[in-house]
């Protein structure tokens, strides 16, 4: 188990944005989380990664209970996260924004390697042309691909994504998916969110959903896409589940 | 550190700029120049090390004199009370400043953005009126140093180029320990930070940690320097040694040469002095240099934020290199 | 003296210093801008409001009234030049904006004023109550302090232009999208804080001698008085003024008057890490 969420709550004054969450993940998993708007995904990163204290419930990854640590001792502890809007360092280089996954993340690599390991990684996610362009010059796509690409130099155990296919044109998912993918094959484990929902659906092994804060279901792609609860809550229209495990045209498919 | 990194060509270009500087009153061998170039470089050691904390980290601090004059008062009571030679002092000066900044790191650092630049006024301000009540520093007549103790160093005249040749040393460090810093892993989490510190913090760099260090480094040789000046100077007194106006002078020259570069400050540094040179021996200018002065800063925000070297490094990326 | 007739004092004089940090606070609140120029405006108040006595023969409560009409004009023309194109930008541009601004306001000053004392002499004789002496200026300063917040206060309340203000401060952004002027409504803010500092000088003036220079005590002063109050809550700088005034009257009572300013700015600064939102809360 390389991630146990026990019975997680958090509010903001009166607002509650968790209520009880509890879920585990398997090593080498990939954990599709999705809801609608404010569902309060992005807290649950929040809460995960260190940037909020739960108020009630417990994070405890790969057996070491990290609640209320800071987000840099979770950081180096082997966890990534991408964000929903992106946070490139603008006035440093590509490069050097990768270097920084790299040298403060797990492995607390020294400059010269980290180097070594920001080439690969920018190789990687296809930004090794733009190493020393200003990341702030970057567009929205290539600025999601940085993103990714610092997370994943950190040489993380768990990656958490959040909407790295946001305002993506086709190719570009497709790029995307196709990272998402390769990662997997590398070990890393990954929670994703996303409002794409074929990717989602294709790319993940669970998923969990939530709404108003609460977690409603649980499971396989093809079991949370029939569950009632779900299909009420968030899907509406029954027949969008059947399209939803269905190919689509624009929407690669993966298989691989 | 890889001393291969210390090959880089922008770095010696700024030595060696500097260090023609510095030597231009030895050779001349005129107290007059030796002067005017001894407050340029005491300016180059102080934007210098502001830059760490405000061009490498993005913490703007109105409060850096603080150190300068902490600095300053230290090393003159133990030179003029408790009769210690000059260089202990000058150690001590810096290790005061140093030690205030670790102390002041711990609590301070946490606030953010214009919060963190009213803190390090009140600072400045609480500690100004604070030595202005404290006896053993002389309250507010200050500290004045008996002339016979320039005799251990062969005289007032010898021991003013003696002073000279420290604050140049000093100067030629504190550059090649800024460019150090920023090609260092220990700088690219400064930079990180001042490009956003949260993120910074979720790619794991332990940014109190970092953002501590960055202070106290940039307040050492501000230390160091106070003890020499009012060494120089002969006497001490709180409104000289906290004077909030010469702190945002030091922030001037950092944008004026360019924050974040490690050439820029002391270009800023070079040129603001230069500038009000000019401006205070023009009969045209001398009364209201202030206000030219105002409007040229004026002028350099609005149109070129990055100052005369961050926006030489944007314009020509290829110049890079050599102005790191 | 008394304790009361210390206290009395300096209540008097924290309604006026709440006046100077409402100008601060307000600029702050609205645009995330510290106004380092207040200083030297606080000290142009006190010029405009001695020229018009002294020249003019005017009376220095009609002359504040003038000066708060120069005072928001000078403010929207100091807006609209050097803080306009940099309002958006990170906050040390504008720092040092108006920081150049305050250095060509003291440069043109000293040249224009000299830096020898000027004095307002004027007085509206004064009233002894028990150990107490109430000196008439004071007390019209302290009267005049309220009638100027309930008048700020009728303003973003009441009034179409004040609750655009207040939109502004909520969230530009979305005051934007919902039409409103922002750009003329930042120039008005920042007008309207330079009045209130620019009056709070002028009334300053009528009780103690000034130079071009004095401004940057009261500029300190209101640093410490926004932060007690709360950035961006108006009432809160009346407050913070009240509670300051009250402070640097009742210290000089138990300690040497020198240590008033070490225990402002130790006091300032343990606020700032304790409750950076001011004691009152902040934007209200």
């Amino acid at each position: 188990m390389i991630l146990q969420v026990s019975g997680v709550s958090k509010w903001f004054g009166g607002l509650k944005a968790l209520t009880d969450v509890t879920f585990s993940l398997q090593e080498g998993q990939i954990l599709g989380l999705i809801g609608p708007n404010g569902a309060g995904k992005t807290t649950l990163f929040n809460v995960i990664n260190g940037v909020y204290k739960p108020n009630e419930g417990t994070v405890t990854f790969r057996d070491v209970d990290i609640t209320g640590l800071k987000t840099y001792e979770i950081a180096r502890m082997g966890l990534a996260r991408s964000h929903q809007i992106v946070r490139p360092l603008n006035d440093l280089s590509v490069r050097d924004n990768v270097i920084v996954g790299a040298c403060f993340g797990r492995e607390n690599n020294a400059l010269a390697s980290a180097g070594t390991i920001a080439d690969e990684v920018m190789e990687f996610v296809g930004l090794a042309k733009r190493a020393d362009q200003l990341a702030g010059s970057l567009n929205i796509g290539q600025k999601k691909r940085l993103e990714m690409a610092r997370a994943l130099a950190a040489r993380p155990y768990l990656l958490l994504l959040d909407e790295v296919l946001a305002g993506l044109n086709p190719s570009e998912i497709a790029m995307m998916i196709d990272i998402v993918m390769k990662i997997r094959e590398r070990g890393t484990t990954i929670i994703m969110i996303e409002h794409v929902m074929q990717a989602v659906m294709s790319v993940s092994d669970q998923v969990l959903v939530l709404d108003f804060g609460k977690p409603i279901a649980f499971g396989t792609p093809a079991e949370v896409a029939n569950d009632a609860r779900v299909v009420e809550a968030y899907l509406g229209d029954p027949s969008l589940a059947a399209q939803l495990l269905a190919p689509s045209s624009d929407q690669p498919e993966q298989d691989d | 550190m890889s001393l291969t990194k210390l090959r880089n060509p922008g770095l010696w270009i700024t030595v060696i700029a500097v260090l023609l500087l510095g030597l231009w009153p030895i050779v001349t061998q005129r107290a007059s120049t030796r002067e005017e170039i001894f407050t340029v470089l005491l300016s180059v050691v102080l934007a210098s090390s502001l830059n760490i904390l405000l061009g490498y980290t993005g913490y703007v601090s109105f409060g850096h004199i603080v150190f300068f004059g902490l600095g300053g008062y230290v090393g003159l009571y133990l030179i003029i009370v408790q009769g210690w030679s000059l260089w202990p002092a000058m150690a001590a000066g810096g290790l005061a400043a140093g030690l205030l900044a670790l102390l002041l790191g711990q609590a301070i650092l946490r606030l953010r953005g214009s919060y963190f630049a009213l803190a390090t006024i009140g600072i400045n301000e609480a500690m100004r009126a604070f030595i202005n009540n404290f006896e053993p520093f002389g309250g507010p007549t200050g500290l004045s140093l008996n002339f016979q103790t320039y005799n251990a160093y062969g005289g007032a005249a010898n021991a003013l180029w003696l002073i000279y040749y420290i604050v140049l040393i000093l100067a030629l460090f504190n550059i090649v320990l800024s460019y150090v810093v920023k090609t260092s892993k220990f700088g690219l989490g400064l930079m990180a930070i001042r490009e956003d510190e949260d993120a910074a913090e979720v790619m794991g760099v332990i940014t109190p940690r970092s953002k501590t260090w960055a202070y106290v480094l940039s307040a050492i040789l501000p230390g160091v320097v106070g003890v020499l000046f009012f060494f120089k100077n002969g006497n001490i007194e709180p409104p000289q040694a906290f004077r909030l106006h010469m702190s945002i002078e030091l922030l001037v020259m950092v944008m004026l040469g360019g924050f974040g570069t490690v050439f820029g400050p002391a270009l800023g540094a070079v040129g603001y002095q230069r500038l009000r040179g000019l401006l205070l021996t023009s009969d045209l200018f001398k009364n209201i240099q202030l206000a030219v002065a105002g409007l040229l800063l004026l002028l350099i925000i609005l149109f070129i934020p990055a100052g005369a070297v961050g926006w030489i490094r944007r314009r020509f990326p290829i110049l890079r290199r050599y102005l790191p | 003296m008394d304790i009361l007739a210390f206290l009395t004092d300096g209540l008097l004089i924290g309604f006026v210093y709440g006046i100077a940090a409402m100008g601060l606070t307000l600029i702050w609140g609205v645009m995330n801008v510290i106004n380092l120029s207040h200083g030297s405006i606080i000290a142009l108040g006190m010029f405009a409001l001695y020229f018009l006595f002294v020249s003019l023969g005017i009376n220095p409560y009609i002359g504040v009234v003038i000066v708060a009409v120069l005072g928001l004009l000078l403010g929207m023309i100091i807006y609209a030049v050097a803080i306009h194109r940099v309002i958006n930008a990170p906050h040390l541009s504008t720092l040092l904006a108006t920081f150049a601004v305050n250095m060509i306001i003291i440069g043109l000053g000293t040249t224009a004023f000299s830096t020898s004392p000027r004095n307002v002499d004027f007085s509206l004789g004064s009233a002894t109550v028990g150990p107490v002496t109430l000196l008439g200026t004071r007390v019209v300063a302290a009267l005049a302090s309220v009638l100027i917040t309930a008048a700020l206060y009728f303003f973003l309340y009441r009034t179409t232009l004040g609750k655009y203000v207040r939109a502004v401060t909520d969230n530009r952004a979305a005051a934007e999208l919902m039409g409103i002027p922002s750009a003329r409504v930042l120039a008005l803010s920042f007008g309207l804080g330079t009045m209130l500092a620019a009056v709070a000088g002028g009334l300053i003036a009528t009780f103690f001698p000034f130079t071009i220079l004095s401004g940057g005590t009261y500029e300190l002063k209101s640093f410490v008085i926004c932060v007690l109050g709360g950035v961006g809550n108006p009432l809160g700088a009346l407050f913070g003024g009240l509670i300051l005034g009250t402070f640097e009257g009742i210290i000089p009572y138990f300690l040497p008057t020198s240590w008033v300013p070490v225990i402002e700015f130790i006091l300032f600064v343990v606020i700032l890490l304790v409750r950076p939102t001011g004691l009152l809360g902040a934007k209200k």
